[in-house]
């Protein structure tokens, strides 16, 4: 099972996960980015920059 | 000739899994494009003498559906893929204009669509002048470029329209020193957006908040909101000033002089108004391109009977 690249907690993606997709860490809140799905892998997501949006 | 399609995108939002799922739904196998795992030669040719592309990631791909989350980024990639005759939807003069507020401003009333009292200045003191002596207070700072409302400042008085300018001055980077100001719209807790797609203004929604920002970003609420003729007609007009596609017009209700146009996003985001519109957005969305897609191949598919 994956883990939490900041406090190690295991994490359980969705099942319909896709790359880029960001998942909320549940034991500490850090946003993690899935940047593999076999086997998933996960890092810390980018942090949201001034030209982000809609 | 079959269309390759392909989305641009870093950051997979709900949008975007909503709409790979609707071109899957559509049984079209669309090619996912990270930005950041892609490199673009500039000049010389685009193909080497075999036809192959240096750029395996855009390998026959004849449609780019856009929906990455920065606009610088988006801004060139788009006008890079144009110039190597890909169709971008939306191209790269819609978003260039959609995501810089001054020059969607300057579209908008060269089309004559009604919006906020509108100025820009360079300098805090220019923009005091303003607010002083043309826009009064309250007033709004928008950022020219940047979304959910982020960095948007309600200018209730002078004290606090220089508090805010001389923090943008102090530590805002260059983008900061282009001074989009507004005056304040007293909206009735709400405003609309409407969803206007390949020039249909398909959806719309009221966006409730007792907070002055009602971006549903900053949490605001949804429900459905009829698409009636005078609100449809702005809508696609506010679309088609800025160059069509697929776009999300955002409005509010001046108590005299009714509907304005506030913005229009190029990568609107939906999650939050199918369920009370019913209306299946991202399918709509999908459907579009892949009419261009369509297009497209025809267009290709007749230069090269041509050549021939």
């Amino acid at each position: 099972m994956p883990s939490c690249t900041e406090c190690s907690a295991p994490l359980s993606p969705p099942t319909d996960a896709v790359e880029g997709e960001i998942v909320p860490c549940p034991e500490c809140g850090t946003e993690l980015e899935i940047v593999g799905l076999d086997p998933v892998a996960l890092a810390l997501a980018p942090e949201v920059e001034e030209d982000w949006g809609e | 000739m079959n269309a390759t399609v392909a989305m641009a995108c870093s950051r997979v939002r709900v949008e975007e899994k909503l709409l790979l799922d609707a071109y899957a739904r559509r049984g079209v196998e669309v090619r996912r494009v990270d930005p950041r795992a892609l490199s673009l030669p500039l000049g010389g040719t685009h193909t080497d003498p075999t036809g192959t592309d240096p750029t395996p990631a855009l390998q026959g791909v004849t449609v780019l559906h856009d929906r990455g989350i920065s606009y610088g980024v988006s801004c060139h990639l788009l006008e890079a893929l144009a110039a190597r005759g890909i169709a971008c939807v939306n191209t790269p003069d819609v978003v260039r204009t959609c995501g810089d507020k001054v020059l969607a401003s300057l579209r908008l009333d060269e089309a004559g669509v009604p919006q906020p009292e509108t100025r820009l200045a360079f300098s805090s003191e220019e923009a005091l002048r303003l607010l002083d002596e043309e826009l009064g207070y309250p007033a709004v700072l928008k950022p020219a470029v940047g979304s959910w409302g982020r960095l948007v400042a309600r200018l209730n008085d002078r004290h606090a329209a220089e508090a805010v300018l001389e923090d943008r001055e102090v530590l805002g980077s260059w983008p900061h020193r282009s001074l989009y100001l507004q005056a304040l719209v007293a909206k009735p807790g709400r405003d609309l957006r409407v969803f206007v797609i390949d020039g249909e203004p398909v959806a719309a929604i009221w966006r409730h908040s007792d907070h002055w920002v009602t971006n549903t970003a900053r949490g605001g609420s949804v429900s459905a909101c009829a698409v009636e003729a005078e609100l449809g007609e702005l809508a696609v007009a506010a679309a088609a000033a800025v160059g069509g596609g697929i776009l999300a017009v955002d409005l509010v209700e001046h108590p005299d002089r009714g509907l304005l146009v506030l913005e229009v996003n190029h990568g609107g985001e939906f999650r939050n108004s199918i369920e009370p519109t019913g209306v299946d957005l991202p399918g709509l969305m999908v459907d579009h391109v892949l009419a261009v897609a369509a297009r497209t191949s025809a267009v290709l598919a007749g230069a090269a009977t041509e050549c021939a």
